[in-house]
Protein backbone atom coordinates (compact mmCIF):
# COMPACT_ATOMS: atom_id res chain seq x y z
CA UNK A 1 0.00 0.00 0.00
CA UNK A 2 1.21 3.51 -0.79
CA UNK A 3 1.92 5.46 2.10
CA UNK A 4 0.50 8.84 3.24
CA UNK A 5 2.44 11.90 1.96
CA UNK A 6 1.98 12.84 5.84
CA UNK A 7 3.59 9.59 7.36
CA UNK A 8 2.43 10.37 10.83
CA UNK A 9 -1.39 10.20 9.36
CA UNK A 10 -0.18 6.24 8.68
CA UNK A 11 1.24 5.88 11.88
CA UNK A 12 -1.87 6.96 13.36
CA UNK A 13 -3.55 4.36 11.58
CA UNK A 14 -1.27 1.78 12.18
CA UNK A 15 -1.69 2.53 15.93
CA UNK A 16 -5.94 2.40 15.40
CA UNK A 17 -5.54 -1.19 13.41
CA UNK A 18 -2.85 -2.63 16.46
CA UNK A 19 -5.75 -1.22 18.70
CA UNK A 20 -8.15 -2.98 17.45
CA UNK A 21 -6.31 -6.69 16.90
CA UNK A 22 -5.17 -6.29 20.48
CA UNK A 23 -8.73 -5.83 21.52
CA UNK A 24 -9.86 -8.96 18.93
CA UNK A 25 -7.24 -11.27 20.66
CA UNK A 26 -8.05 -10.36 24.20
CA UNK A 27 -12.23 -10.85 23.38
CA UNK A 28 -10.76 -14.43 21.32
CA UNK A 29 -8.91 -15.43 24.43
CA UNK A 30 -12.55 -14.31 26.41
CA UNK A 31 -14.48 -16.37 24.76
CA UNK A 32 -11.86 -19.81 24.63
CA UNK A 33 -11.61 -19.06 28.48
CA UNK A 34 -15.06 -19.18 30.07
CA UNK A 35 -15.99 -22.17 27.55
CA UNK A 36 -12.77 -23.75 29.26
CA UNK A 37 -14.26 -22.71 32.52
CA UNK A 38 -17.35 -24.41 32.02
CA UNK A 39 -16.31 -27.43 30.55
CA UNK A 40 -13.44 -27.69 32.95
CA UNK A 41 -15.61 -26.71 36.06
CA UNK A 42 -13.12 -24.33 36.98
CA UNK A 43 -14.11 -21.51 38.79
CA UNK A 44 -10.64 -19.43 38.56
CA UNK A 45 -10.81 -19.31 35.24
CA UNK A 46 -14.11 -17.97 35.15
CA UNK A 47 -13.11 -15.27 37.73
CA UNK A 48 -10.14 -14.43 34.94
CA UNK A 49 -12.70 -13.74 32.54
CA UNK A 50 -14.25 -11.32 34.46
CA UNK A 51 -11.22 -9.54 35.30
CA UNK A 52 -9.91 -9.63 31.97
CA UNK A 53 -13.17 -7.36 30.49
CA UNK A 54 -12.18 -4.76 32.01
CA UNK A 55 -9.25 -3.89 29.96
CA UNK A 56 -11.47 -4.90 27.04
CA UNK A 57 -13.44 -2.02 28.07
CA UNK A 58 -10.83 0.12 28.52
CA UNK A 59 -9.42 -0.02 24.97
CA UNK A 60 -13.42 0.21 23.44
CA UNK A 61 -12.99 3.50 25.11
CA UNK A 62 -9.36 3.98 23.48
CA UNK A 63 -10.27 3.29 20.15
CA UNK A 64 -13.29 5.19 20.14
CA UNK A 65 -10.97 8.25 21.05
CA UNK A 66 -8.58 7.56 18.42
CA UNK A 67 -10.99 7.00 16.35
CA UNK A 68 -12.93 10.80 16.97
CA UNK A 69 -9.10 12.38 16.61
CA UNK A 70 -8.59 11.00 13.39
CA UNK A 71 -12.31 12.04 12.18
CA UNK A 72 -11.66 15.33 12.98
CA UNK A 73 -7.76 15.82 12.38
CA UNK A 74 -7.64 14.39 9.13
CA UNK A 75 -11.49 13.77 7.49
CA UNK A 76 -10.68 11.40 5.81
CA UNK A 77 -11.43 9.53 2.21
CA UNK A 78 -12.39 6.69 0.32
CA UNK A 79 -10.49 3.58 2.31
CA UNK A 80 -9.13 5.19 4.97
CA UNK A 81 -13.09 6.75 5.86
CA UNK A 82 -14.36 3.53 5.62
CA UNK A 83 -11.46 1.88 7.77
CA UNK A 84 -12.47 4.35 10.30
CA UNK A 85 -15.67 4.07 10.27
CA UNK A 86 -15.60 -0.01 10.18
CA UNK A 87 -13.61 0.49 13.49
CA UNK A 88 -16.13 2.65 15.41
CA UNK A 89 -18.57 -0.06 14.49
CA UNK A 90 -17.04 -3.13 14.68
CA UNK A 91 -14.98 -2.25 18.34
CA UNK A 92 -19.09 -2.24 19.59
CA UNK A 93 -19.20 -5.99 18.49
CA UNK A 94 -15.92 -6.75 19.76
CA UNK A 95 -16.87 -5.36 23.00
CA UNK A 96 -20.13 -7.03 23.40
CA UNK A 97 -18.31 -10.18 22.62
CA UNK A 98 -16.36 -9.74 25.69
CA UNK A 99 -19.45 -8.78 27.75
CA UNK A 100 -20.69 -12.19 26.36
CA UNK A 101 -18.24 -14.08 27.21
CA UNK A 102 -18.53 -12.61 31.08
CA UNK A 103 -22.14 -13.62 31.26
CA UNK A 104 -20.74 -17.02 29.92
CA UNK A 105 -18.33 -16.81 32.47
CA UNK A 106 -20.60 -15.97 35.17
CA UNK A 107 -23.19 -19.02 34.16
CA UNK A 108 -20.19 -21.23 34.89
CA UNK A 109 -19.22 -20.32 38.50
CA UNK A 110 -22.91 -20.71 39.15
CA UNK A 111 -23.02 -24.72 37.27
CA UNK A 112 -19.97 -25.19 39.27
CA UNK A 113 -21.89 -25.40 42.37
CA UNK A 114 -23.85 -28.00 41.87
CA UNK A 115 -23.17 -31.53 40.27
CA UNK A 116 -22.82 -31.61 36.29
CA UNK A 117 -25.59 -32.48 34.36
CA UNK A 118 -25.08 -35.09 31.73
CA UNK A 119 -22.95 -34.06 28.85
CA UNK A 120 -24.40 -31.72 26.39
CA UNK A 121 -22.19 -32.55 23.33
CA UNK A 122 -23.49 -29.51 21.13
CA UNK A 123 -22.40 -26.96 23.73
CA UNK A 124 -18.67 -27.55 23.09
CA UNK A 125 -19.76 -27.81 19.49
CA UNK A 126 -21.55 -24.60 19.66
CA UNK A 127 -18.70 -22.91 21.28
CA UNK A 128 -15.95 -24.07 19.21
CA UNK A 129 -18.10 -22.98 16.10
CA UNK A 130 -18.08 -19.40 17.85
CA UNK A 131 -14.49 -18.93 18.52
CA UNK A 132 -14.08 -20.26 14.82
CA UNK A 133 -16.22 -17.50 13.40
CA UNK A 134 -14.72 -15.13 15.56
CA UNK A 135 -11.35 -15.65 14.53
CA UNK A 136 -12.42 -15.71 11.18
CA UNK A 137 -14.02 -12.47 11.00
CA UNK A 138 -11.15 -10.77 12.70
CA UNK A 139 -8.77 -12.55 10.27
CA UNK A 140 -10.87 -11.15 7.20
CA UNK A 141 -10.52 -7.74 9.29
CA UNK A 142 -6.78 -7.60 9.38
CA UNK A 143 -6.30 -9.00 5.69
CA UNK A 144 -8.82 -6.82 4.62
CA UNK A 145 -10.32 -10.23 3.12
CA UNK A 146 -14.05 -9.37 2.15
CA UNK A 147 -13.98 -13.27 0.74
CA UNK A 148 -13.51 -14.41 4.23
CA UNK A 149 -16.25 -11.46 5.43
CA UNK A 150 -18.97 -13.77 3.20
CA UNK A 151 -17.81 -17.06 4.78
CA UNK A 152 -18.13 -15.80 8.23
CA UNK A 153 -22.18 -14.75 7.01
CA UNK A 154 -22.61 -18.33 5.47
CA UNK A 155 -21.16 -20.01 8.58
CA UNK A 156 -23.65 -18.27 11.09
CA UNK A 157 -26.48 -20.29 9.58
CA UNK A 158 -24.39 -23.91 10.61
CA UNK A 159 -24.21 -22.31 14.20
CA UNK A 160 -27.82 -21.56 14.38
CA UNK A 161 -28.68 -24.59 13.17
CA UNK A 162 -26.42 -25.94 16.00
CA UNK A 163 -27.88 -23.89 18.58
CA UNK A 164 -31.64 -24.93 17.99
CA UNK A 165 -30.59 -28.35 18.05
CA UNK A 166 -28.95 -27.68 21.87
CA UNK A 167 -31.98 -26.00 22.67
CA UNK A 168 -34.16 -28.81 21.93
CA UNK A 169 -32.12 -31.47 23.78
CA UNK A 170 -31.65 -29.03 26.59
CA UNK A 171 -35.71 -29.11 26.74
CA UNK A 172 -36.08 -32.76 26.51
CA UNK A 173 -33.39 -32.98 29.69
CA UNK A 174 -35.65 -30.42 31.85
CA UNK A 175 -38.87 -32.62 30.45
CA UNK A 176 -37.42 -35.62 31.57
CA UNK A 177 -36.67 -34.75 35.14
CA UNK A 178 -37.56 -31.25 36.76
CA UNK A 179 -34.03 -31.79 38.91
CA UNK A 180 -32.64 -30.81 35.65
CA UNK A 181 -34.25 -27.36 35.08
CA UNK A 182 -32.20 -25.26 36.99
CA UNK A 183 -29.14 -26.48 35.84
CA UNK A 184 -30.71 -26.94 31.93
CA UNK A 185 -31.56 -23.53 32.27
CA UNK A 186 -28.04 -21.93 33.06
CA UNK A 187 -26.38 -24.01 29.90
CA UNK A 188 -29.53 -22.34 28.07
CA UNK A 189 -28.34 -19.20 28.72
CA UNK A 190 -24.86 -20.26 27.67
CA UNK A 191 -26.26 -21.86 24.66
CA UNK A 192 -27.87 -18.27 23.99
CA UNK A 193 -24.91 -16.30 24.31
CA UNK A 194 -22.67 -18.02 22.10
CA UNK A 195 -25.71 -17.76 19.57
CA UNK A 196 -25.29 -14.06 20.15
CA UNK A 197 -21.83 -13.90 20.14
CA UNK A 198 -21.76 -15.33 16.73
CA UNK A 199 -24.18 -12.65 15.45
CA UNK A 200 -21.85 -10.04 16.25
CA UNK A 201 -18.99 -11.68 14.95
CA UNK A 202 -21.42 -11.44 11.47
CA UNK A 203 -22.09 -8.07 11.95
CA UNK A 204 -18.25 -7.58 12.24
CA UNK A 205 -18.14 -9.47 8.89
CA UNK A 206 -20.65 -7.25 7.07
CA UNK A 207 -18.47 -3.77 8.33
CA UNK A 208 -15.77 -5.73 6.53
CA UNK A 209 -17.08 -6.38 3.68
CA UNK A 210 -18.50 -2.67 3.60
CA UNK A 211 -14.63 -1.79 4.28
CA UNK A 212 -13.28 -3.68 1.43
CA UNK A 213 -15.41 -3.06 -1.28
CA UNK A 214 -17.23 0.39 -0.43
CA UNK A 215 -20.39 -1.98 -0.12
CA UNK A 216 -23.15 -2.10 2.75
CA UNK A 217 -24.48 -5.83 2.53
CA UNK A 218 -26.70 -4.94 5.93
CA UNK A 219 -30.36 -5.39 5.31
CA UNK A 220 -30.85 -5.96 2.07
CA UNK A 221 -33.87 -4.11 0.19
CA UNK A 222 -33.71 -0.94 2.87
CA UNK A 223 -31.69 0.96 1.48
CA UNK A 224 -33.19 4.54 0.16
CA UNK A 225 -32.11 6.07 -2.98
CA UNK A 226 -31.32 9.25 -1.88
CA UNK A 227 -28.45 9.69 -4.33
CA UNK A 228 -28.41 11.56 -7.21
CA UNK A 229 -28.16 9.29 -10.54
CA UNK A 230 -24.32 9.63 -11.87
CA UNK A 231 -24.45 12.37 -14.85
CA UNK A 232 -24.43 10.43 -17.87
CA UNK A 233 -21.22 10.79 -20.06
CA UNK B 1 -27.98 13.38 -30.16
CA UNK B 2 -27.35 14.73 -27.01
CA UNK B 3 -29.42 14.11 -24.16
CA UNK B 4 -31.90 17.10 -23.31
CA UNK B 5 -30.93 17.42 -19.72
CA UNK B 6 -27.48 18.07 -20.37
CA UNK B 7 -26.30 21.76 -19.91
CA UNK B 8 -22.52 21.46 -21.15
CA UNK B 9 -21.58 18.60 -23.00
CA UNK B 10 -17.79 17.79 -23.69
CA UNK B 11 -15.70 15.46 -25.98
CA UNK B 12 -12.49 14.52 -26.20
CA UNK B 13 -11.26 17.78 -25.77
CA UNK B 14 -7.54 18.70 -25.97
CA UNK B 15 -5.67 21.52 -24.82
CA UNK B 16 -2.37 23.00 -25.22
CA UNK B 17 -0.02 26.33 -24.30
CA UNK B 18 2.43 26.30 -27.22
CA UNK B 19 3.43 22.72 -27.01
CA UNK B 20 2.76 21.79 -23.79
CA UNK B 21 -0.18 19.14 -23.90
CA UNK B 22 -2.45 21.08 -20.97
CA UNK B 23 -5.74 18.19 -21.50
CA UNK B 24 -5.97 15.15 -22.93
CA UNK B 25 -8.83 13.75 -24.97
CA UNK B 26 -11.51 15.04 -21.49
CA UNK B 27 -15.19 14.20 -22.25
CA UNK B 28 -17.75 14.46 -19.69
CA UNK B 29 -21.19 16.17 -19.33
CA UNK B 30 -22.75 18.75 -16.89
CA UNK B 31 -26.27 18.27 -16.28
CA UNK B 32 -28.55 21.48 -16.46
CA UNK B 33 -28.81 22.34 -12.10
CA UNK B 34 -26.30 20.67 -10.90
CA UNK B 35 -22.74 21.26 -9.36
CA UNK B 36 -19.79 19.83 -10.62
CA UNK B 37 -16.28 20.16 -8.71
CA UNK B 38 -13.13 19.74 -10.69
CA UNK B 39 -10.53 18.49 -8.30
CA UNK B 40 -6.40 17.74 -8.83
CA UNK B 41 -3.14 18.88 -7.63
CA UNK B 42 -1.79 22.27 -9.20
CA UNK B 43 -0.85 21.69 -13.04
CA UNK B 44 -3.78 18.83 -13.56
CA UNK B 45 -5.69 21.03 -16.15
CA UNK B 46 -8.80 21.98 -14.31
CA UNK B 47 -8.03 25.93 -14.58
CA UNK B 48 -7.71 24.92 -18.39
CA UNK B 49 -10.56 23.33 -18.53
CA UNK B 50 -12.97 25.87 -17.37
CA UNK B 51 -11.39 28.23 -19.48
CA UNK B 52 -12.27 26.59 -22.19
CA UNK B 53 -16.14 26.41 -21.22
CA UNK B 54 -16.47 29.72 -22.16
CA UNK B 55 -13.76 30.25 -24.74
CA UNK B 56 -11.18 31.80 -22.56
CA UNK B 57 -8.75 29.43 -23.25
CA UNK B 58 -8.18 30.58 -26.76
CA UNK B 59 -7.63 34.41 -25.60
CA UNK B 60 -4.13 33.34 -23.74
CA UNK B 61 -1.30 33.80 -26.82
CA UNK B 62 -0.15 30.40 -27.97
CA UNK B 63 -2.92 28.68 -26.62
CA UNK B 64 -4.91 26.12 -29.21
CA UNK B 65 -7.66 23.71 -28.38
CA UNK B 66 -9.24 20.74 -29.81
CA UNK B 67 -12.58 18.56 -29.07
CA UNK B 68 -15.55 19.92 -28.82
CA UNK B 69 -17.81 21.90 -26.15
CA UNK B 70 -21.55 22.18 -26.18
CA UNK B 71 -23.42 24.34 -24.00
CA UNK B 72 -27.52 23.35 -24.70
CA UNK B 73 -26.05 21.02 -27.38
CA UNK B 74 -24.34 24.33 -29.32
CA UNK B 75 -20.87 23.62 -29.93
CA UNK B 76 -18.73 26.99 -28.99
CA UNK B 77 -16.77 26.90 -31.88
CA UNK B 78 -19.70 26.77 -34.79
CA UNK B 79 -19.80 29.45 -37.23
CA UNK B 80 -21.67 32.56 -35.48
CA UNK B 81 -21.13 32.14 -31.92
CA UNK B 82 -20.03 35.22 -30.03
CA UNK B 83 -17.98 34.61 -27.50
CA UNK B 84 -18.88 37.69 -26.10
CA UNK B 85 -22.26 36.73 -26.22
CA UNK B 86 -21.55 33.60 -24.65
CA UNK B 87 -19.61 34.71 -21.72
CA UNK B 88 -22.51 36.52 -21.01
CA UNK B 89 -24.51 32.55 -20.68
CA UNK B 90 -21.27 31.47 -19.44
CA UNK B 91 -20.30 33.77 -16.51
CA UNK B 92 -17.00 33.07 -14.42
CA UNK B 93 -16.13 34.07 -10.87
CA UNK B 94 -12.25 34.33 -10.13
CA UNK B 95 -9.66 32.92 -6.95
CA UNK B 96 -8.96 36.65 -6.09
CA UNK B 97 -11.93 38.96 -5.78
CA UNK B 98 -11.48 41.02 -8.98
CA UNK B 99 -14.30 44.26 -8.41
CA UNK B 100 -13.12 47.01 -10.44
CA UNK B 101 -11.78 49.24 -8.22
CA UNK B 102 -12.66 52.65 -9.19
CA UNK B 103 -16.69 51.47 -8.99
CA UNK B 104 -19.12 51.60 -6.34
CA UNK B 105 -20.85 48.53 -5.35
CA UNK B 106 -23.96 49.20 -6.99
CA UNK B 107 -21.62 50.20 -10.42
CA UNK B 108 -20.18 46.92 -9.81
CA UNK B 109 -23.12 45.15 -9.71
CA UNK B 110 -24.49 46.81 -12.89
CA UNK B 111 -21.27 47.45 -15.23
CA UNK B 112 -22.19 43.55 -17.05
CA UNK B 113 -25.35 45.44 -18.19
CA UNK B 114 -23.92 48.90 -19.24
CA UNK B 115 -21.51 47.42 -21.09
CA UNK B 116 -23.96 45.01 -22.42
CA UNK B 117 -26.34 47.89 -23.35
CA UNK B 118 -29.30 45.99 -21.26
CA UNK B 119 -32.10 48.43 -19.53
CA UNK B 120 -34.32 47.71 -17.10
CA UNK B 121 -34.37 48.91 -13.54
CA UNK B 122 -30.65 48.75 -12.36
CA UNK B 123 -31.74 49.38 -8.53
CA UNK B 124 -34.30 46.57 -8.18
CA UNK B 125 -31.98 44.22 -10.19
CA UNK B 126 -29.22 45.37 -8.11
CA UNK B 127 -31.16 44.71 -4.81
CA UNK B 128 -32.30 41.01 -6.52
CA UNK B 129 -28.97 40.09 -7.56
CA UNK B 130 -26.97 41.39 -4.41
CA UNK B 131 -29.53 39.36 -2.22
CA UNK B 132 -29.02 36.18 -4.48
CA UNK B 133 -25.03 36.85 -3.46
CA UNK B 134 -26.24 36.92 0.10
CA UNK B 135 -24.42 40.38 -0.11
CA UNK B 136 -27.71 42.71 0.33
CA UNK B 137 -28.27 43.24 4.07
CA UNK B 138 -24.54 44.23 4.34
CA UNK B 139 -24.20 46.53 1.61
CA UNK B 140 -27.86 47.92 1.07
CA UNK B 141 -26.88 50.97 3.16
CA UNK B 142 -23.64 51.72 1.07
CA UNK B 143 -24.19 51.11 -2.28
CA UNK B 144 -22.09 53.68 -3.54
CA UNK B 145 -18.91 53.25 -1.32
CA UNK B 146 -15.95 51.95 -3.10
CA UNK B 147 -16.24 48.17 -3.94
CA UNK B 148 -12.66 48.08 -2.44
CA UNK B 149 -14.10 49.45 0.92
CA UNK B 150 -15.78 45.54 1.34
CA UNK B 151 -14.10 42.97 2.73
CA UNK B 152 -12.17 40.25 0.89
CA UNK B 153 -15.32 37.59 1.38
CA UNK B 154 -17.86 40.65 0.42
CA UNK B 155 -15.67 41.40 -2.47
CA UNK B 156 -16.19 37.88 -3.36
CA UNK B 157 -19.94 37.57 -3.10
CA UNK B 158 -19.90 41.12 -5.07
CA UNK B 159 -17.96 39.50 -8.20
CA UNK B 160 -20.58 36.57 -7.54
CA UNK B 161 -23.83 39.39 -7.85
CA UNK B 162 -21.78 41.12 -10.84
CA UNK B 163 -21.45 37.83 -12.58
CA UNK B 164 -25.49 36.87 -11.62
CA UNK B 165 -26.75 40.31 -12.79
CA UNK B 166 -26.49 39.31 -16.46
CA UNK B 167 -28.45 35.97 -16.25
CA UNK B 168 -25.78 33.69 -17.12
CA UNK B 169 -27.06 29.89 -16.69
CA UNK B 170 -23.86 28.56 -16.55
CA UNK B 171 -21.40 30.08 -13.78
CA UNK B 172 -17.68 28.83 -13.56
CA UNK B 173 -15.64 29.46 -10.51
CA UNK B 174 -12.03 28.76 -10.16
CA UNK B 175 -11.18 28.44 -6.60
CA UNK B 176 -13.79 31.41 -5.48
CA UNK B 177 -13.01 30.78 -1.63
CA UNK B 178 -9.49 30.04 -1.50
CA UNK B 179 -8.25 33.25 -0.56
CA UNK B 180 -11.23 33.56 2.36
CA UNK B 181 -11.82 32.52 6.36
CA UNK B 182 -13.95 29.96 6.97
CA UNK B 183 -17.09 32.23 7.47
CA UNK B 184 -17.04 34.14 4.15
CA UNK B 185 -16.36 30.44 2.91
CA UNK B 186 -19.36 28.72 4.87
CA UNK B 187 -21.42 31.86 2.64
CA UNK B 188 -20.07 31.02 -0.60
CA UNK B 189 -20.55 27.48 -0.02
CA UNK B 190 -24.24 27.77 0.82
CA UNK B 191 -24.48 30.22 -1.64
CA UNK B 192 -23.48 27.54 -4.70
CA UNK B 193 -26.26 24.74 -3.50
CA UNK B 194 -29.11 27.73 -3.45
CA UNK B 195 -27.70 29.00 -7.25
CA UNK B 196 -27.81 25.34 -8.28
CA UNK B 197 -31.32 25.85 -8.11
CA UNK B 198 -31.40 27.66 -10.67
CA UNK B 199 -28.53 27.67 -12.98
CA UNK B 200 -25.65 24.90 -14.28
CA UNK B 201 -22.18 25.29 -12.20
CA UNK B 202 -18.78 24.49 -12.46
CA UNK B 203 -15.90 24.76 -9.96
CA UNK B 204 -12.27 24.15 -9.34
CA UNK B 205 -11.25 23.57 -5.82
CA UNK B 206 -8.08 22.42 -3.77
CA UNK B 207 -10.49 21.81 -0.81
CA UNK B 208 -12.09 18.43 -1.26
CA UNK B 209 -14.00 18.80 1.73
CA UNK B 210 -15.66 21.66 -0.22
CA UNK B 211 -15.56 19.70 -3.29
CA UNK B 212 -17.44 17.10 -1.36
CA UNK B 213 -19.68 19.38 0.56
CA UNK B 214 -21.00 21.67 -2.64
CA UNK B 215 -21.21 19.22 -5.48
CA UNK B 216 -23.67 16.35 -7.09
CA UNK B 217 -20.89 15.45 -9.30
CA UNK B 218 -16.56 15.36 -8.98
CA UNK B 219 -14.10 14.76 -11.51
CA UNK B 220 -10.39 13.85 -10.68
CA UNK B 221 -8.14 15.78 -13.15
CA UNK B 222 -4.42 14.18 -13.39
CA UNK B 223 -1.46 15.83 -15.44
CA UNK B 224 -4.19 16.75 -18.09
CA UNK B 225 -6.00 13.61 -17.93
CA UNK B 226 -10.00 13.08 -16.35
CA UNK B 227 -8.94 10.15 -14.21
CA UNK B 228 -12.20 9.38 -12.54
CA UNK B 229 -15.72 10.90 -12.89
CA UNK B 230 -19.09 10.22 -10.60
CA UNK B 231 -20.98 11.49 -8.10
CA UNK B 232 -19.12 13.09 -5.19
CA UNK B 233 -20.31 10.53 -2.81
CA UNK B 234 -19.18 7.94 -4.64
CA UNK B 235 -15.90 9.59 -5.50
CA UNK B 236 -15.04 10.52 -1.56
CA UNK B 237 -16.30 7.50 -0.18
CA UNK B 238 -15.42 4.32 -2.77
CA UNK B 239 -13.38 5.64 -5.87
CA UNK B 240 -13.05 2.93 -8.38
CA UNK B 241 -9.39 4.42 -9.38
CA UNK B 242 -6.04 3.95 -7.62
CA UNK B 243 -4.90 7.14 -8.51
CA UNK B 244 -8.03 9.09 -7.26
CA UNK B 245 -8.03 6.91 -4.05
CA UNK B 246 -4.52 8.39 -3.52
CA UNK B 247 -5.19 11.74 -4.38
CA UNK B 248 -8.39 11.92 -1.79
CA UNK B 249 -6.90 9.70 0.90
CA UNK B 250 -3.53 12.35 1.21
CA UNK B 251 -1.05 9.84 -1.02
CA UNK B 252 0.74 12.11 -3.18
CA UNK B 253 3.78 11.55 -5.20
Amino acid sequence: MKPHTDKTYDAQLDDLRNKLLSLGGKVETEIATSVRALAERDSALAEAVINADREVNRLEVEIDEVCRRLLVLRQPAASDLRFITTALKIVVDLERIGDLAVNIAQRAIDLNQSPPLRPVHDLTKLAELCQKQVRAALDAFVDGDAERAEAVIKGDELLDAVYHNLFNELLALMMEDPRNIRRANSLLFVAKHLERLGDHATNVAEMVIYMVRGTDVRHPGSRTSKSIPPPET
Amino acid sequence: MIAAANKIDVHALNAWFKSNHALRDVSLSVPERTVLAIIGPSGCGKSTFVRCLNRMHELIPGARQAGKVLVDGQDLHAGGVDPVTLRRRVGMVFQRANPFPTMSIYDNVVAGLRLNGIKGDYPALVEKTLRQAALWDEVKDRLQHSALSLSGGQQQRLCIARALAIEPEVLLMDEPASALDPIATAKIEELIRELAESLTIVIVTHNMQQAARVSDATAFFYMGELIEHGPTEQIFTNPKEPRTEDYVTGKFG
